[in-house]
């Protein structure tokens, strides 16, 4: 028997929630709850019982939208492109990494029905779907992403459910799941070669439409004539942002699991160190798109894109705007170059403050611009010149975010969030251990 | 608020009365009806009826049309538009002083209960030294409509005959077009646009704008369709006082004010020096403006009925 082989399974195998898991989980569910209770109330009298008019006509369910499906892109980065380019350190984060895509994308789907005002005739964009509308688009990228996600997180799973199958060796109703789930995974040379050659062709396929999700959801905005999303800036804007949001959640979901799981094995210090580093290049390289998406307008000052970006400069929303660049951007780039920054407690406030501007970031994208159009706002009501979200609004956006963490923390409860057959053959645990031949 | 509830009742009575007088209207317009939809062979073979043609001259109509125009208006088909047919706005600035009599007719005859009047009257001024003046503003039904563009189910569409409407059956509430329409010319329905009843029961068609509209869907000004049909001008256009508006046929190259006025619109864009709202967005649209030059009354007459903050009288809710 080789321990060490025997000690990680022990370690990464799926275990029953403790108190605080019960807790957490009720608490996710309570929000969820009060969400669902405001989306029967919007259902019944309309998108009245929102902040949106007919001027500020998109609000926070279209800015929590675009974070979500930011956030999703990580999968892309962490499993896909370290993947292809034989970095082998990020292997027990590819779990977490495609975890949250799945989650995210998932709920991007859902949030973009919370916003539509007629969510029965929904059919109606596969019925009557245009392909020269963007939105069209963006349904066609967003479910082959989701597609794609699924079978990227589900792929590395295979061995892992065979594992487990035999772990549990008591024939327990979950022993029987990871058995099927596993689809007779035995590890022989045939399965192998299928299983690395599929890995390989998803982590080539995922990567350009994890770019295609967010330039498409870019380009909803970039596609109208508004001062501030009237921009060629927009695609790679929005899709350095995504990986600077991705990122921060990798980093925020790998600190809680490495906590409460004990994990410090697996998750090390130097993880942390790692993803630090990442995170500081893509926050920089997302600097450098907000400059260009902000400097060379207000330079040049037209008239619309100067009200527009003095909103958000020195105006309405000048505080939110610097808040999510210094404290989002600027402040975290400054602290993770030092290496105490990146050791995971500071790294961990850090990723949880650029996550927190991420959101607020998408927010100050969607809705200034729209208080800025090329006619005057008149005669209107005095409240529809300026969107603030209602209650119900915030509980239904927060029912989505807390429902993307109830997928989240539900996948961490029954997969392995480490992978372990992975793991285990990166550590060369594997050979000794002929677990091909015994499973 | 009494008044305006009053108001509202009478504006339903005259829906269902409008409904009533729609046999005759269209009679007397049977002529016309069968002239440009082709029911004119049958003319011989059948019996006919004595009618008088919005022109004032007497005609002889097969029964048949008339009363089939009678149960439907004409049968064309209101995603294509009228065959041969292109329409075509002109707003003379000069000319507008604000009464707002456009608005509320338009208001009134589309049932629109929301806060935001489907035609805006801007209080507009370029720069700090030139005159302001005011602007009334409708959909523009541009020949490159930017909302029919990113319209991903075709519930807002183009007509041959260059009108913009929406199919507010189709319609899937995303708000795109809104999103996209430079001029503001949409609203949404927010809530339940509670019209009452004879309104909410009417039967729907995307060319009556408002007839009934639909919760969670979009609305705009929809270049009066229904009342082309009966031979007759834009609410708007026949309701302002100042005959600010002429409404007309490209191809004729004609358009007719409120009091009846026909001018030749080529000569009136080129003497005028028509132009465009943001002509520079590419977005060809088919309301052209006369400059606000040489006025006809003060802009300053106009501030009286200047209200920043209201275009709609608001109905009681049920």
């Amino acid at each position: 028997m080789n321990t060490a082989y025997e000690k990680m399974i022990n370690d990464l195998a799926p275990k029953k929630f403790s108190w605080k898991g019960n807790v957490w989980v009720a608490f996710l569910v309570l929000i969820i709850l009060t969400g669902i209770y405001s989306y029967v109330q919007q259902l019944k009298h309309g998108l009245v019982i929102t902040g949106m008019r007919d001027y500020a006509l998109w609000g926070i369910y279209i800015s929590n939208f675009v974070f979500f499906v930011a956030v999703s892109l990580v999968g892309s980065l962490i499993t896909a492109i370290l993947r292809l380019s034989d970095v082998h350190w990020s292997t027990p984060l590819t779990r977490i990494a495609e975890i949250i895509a799945v989650a995210a994308i998932i709920m991007a789907g859902i949030t973009i029905i919370i916003d539509m005002g007629r969510p029965d005739r929904m059919l109606n964009l596969f019925l009557h779907g245009r392909l020269q509308s963007p939105i069209i688009w963006d349904v066609i990228v967003i479910s082959t992403y989701l597609v794609l996600s699924i079978l990227f997180l589900y792929y590395p799973l295979l061995p892992d459910f065979t594992i487990l199958s035999k772990y549990f060796n008591k024939n327990t109703r979950s022993t029987k799941w990871y058995r099927v789930l596993s689809l007779n995974w035995t590890g022989n040379e045939k399965q192998s070669k299928i299983y690395s050659r599929s890995i390989k062709a998803l982590s080539v396929l995922i990567i350009p439409v994890a770019f295609a999700i967010h330039t498409v959801t870019a380009w909803l905005f970039e596609t109208t004539y508004r001062p501030g999303w009237d921009s060629t800036n927009f695609g790679p804007y929005f899709v350095a942002g995504a990986f600077v949001a991705g990122s921060s959640a990798v980093i925020v979901v790998m600190y809680v699991l490495r906590k409460s799981y004990n994990l410090e094995d697996y998750i090390t210090d130097h993880h942390f160190d790692l993803m630090g580093k990442i995170l500081v290049m893509l926050s920089l390289l997302y600097l450098y798109f907000n400059i260009n998406e902000y400097l060379m307008p207000i330079y040049k000052s037209t008239e619309e894109e100067a009200t527009h970006l003095r909103s958000l400069f020195t105006g309405e929303y000048a505080w939110l705007f610097w808040v999510v660049i210094i404290g989002g951007l600027v402040l975290p780039v400054i602290i993770m170059l030092f290496r105490g920054g990146r050791k995971p407690l500071p790294l961990f406030i850090v990723s949880l403050a650029v996550m927190a501007c991420a959101w607020w970031k998408r927010y100050l994208i969607v809705i200034p611009t729209l208080s800025h159009p090329f006619l005057p706002i008149e005669g209107v009501p005095e409240s529809w010149r300026h969107y603030s979200p209602t209650w119900m609004e915030w509980t239904i956006t927060a029912a989505t975010l807390a429902s993307a963490l109830l997928i989240i923390t539900l996948l961490v409860r029954f997969l392995p969030i480490i992978p372990i057959y992975e793991t285990a053959e990166e550590r060369g645990l594997l050979e000794d251990q002929s677990v091909n031949k015994s499973l | 608020m009494e008044p305006e509830k009053d108001n509202q009742q009478k504006s339903r009575r005259n829906f269902v009365q409008q409904g009533l007088k729609f046999g005759l209207l269209t009679a007397a317009s049977g002529a016309l009806l069968a002239k440009v939809f082709g029911k004119s062979e049958s003319l011989n073979s059948e019996e006919t009826m004595e009618v008088m043609s919005t022109d004032g001259t007497l005609m002889q109509v097969p029964v048949s049309a008339v009363e089939h125009a009678h149960e439907k208006k004409s049968d064309y088909n209101p995603r294509e538009g009228f065959p041969n047919r292109k329409f075509v706005m002109v707003v003379d600035l000069a000319k507008c002083r604000n009464a707002r009599k456009c608005q509320s007719s338009c208001n009134k005859n589309h049932y629109i209960t929301g806060e935001n009047a489907w035609i805006k009257i801007y209080k507009m001024q370029d720069n700090e030294k030139s005159a302001p003046y005011w602007q009334p503003t409708l959909c523009q039904h541009c020949d490159e409509p930017a909302c029919v563009k990113v319209c991903p189910v075709d519930a807002t569409f183009k007509r041959r005959d260059g009108i913009v409407l929406i199919d507010n059956n189709r319609c899937i509430g995303c708000r795109f077009c809104m999103a996209a329409c430079p001029y503001s010319v949409r609203v949404f329905n927010w809530s339940d646009p509670w019209q009452g009843e004879e309104v909410e029961q009417a039967e729907y068609t995307a060319d009556y704008a408002g007839v009934p509209s639909q919760k969670g869907t979009v609305d705009k000004c929809d270049f009066c369709p229904h009342m082309i049909d009966k031979g007759e001008l834009p609410h708007c256009v026949s309701a302002c006082p100042n005959d600010v508006f002429s409404f007309g046929d490209m191809y004729e190259d004609t358009v007719t004010n409120g009091s009846g006025q026909s001018f030749k619109l080529s000569k009136l864009l080129k003497d005028r020096a028509g132009y465009r709202l943001m002509e520079s967005l590419g977005t060809e649209p088919s309301v052209y403006y006369l400059p606000p030059s040489d006025r006809i009354v003060d802009f300053e007459e106009g501030l009286e009925n200047y209200t920043e903050f209201q275009s709609v009288d608001k109905p009681q809710e049920p």
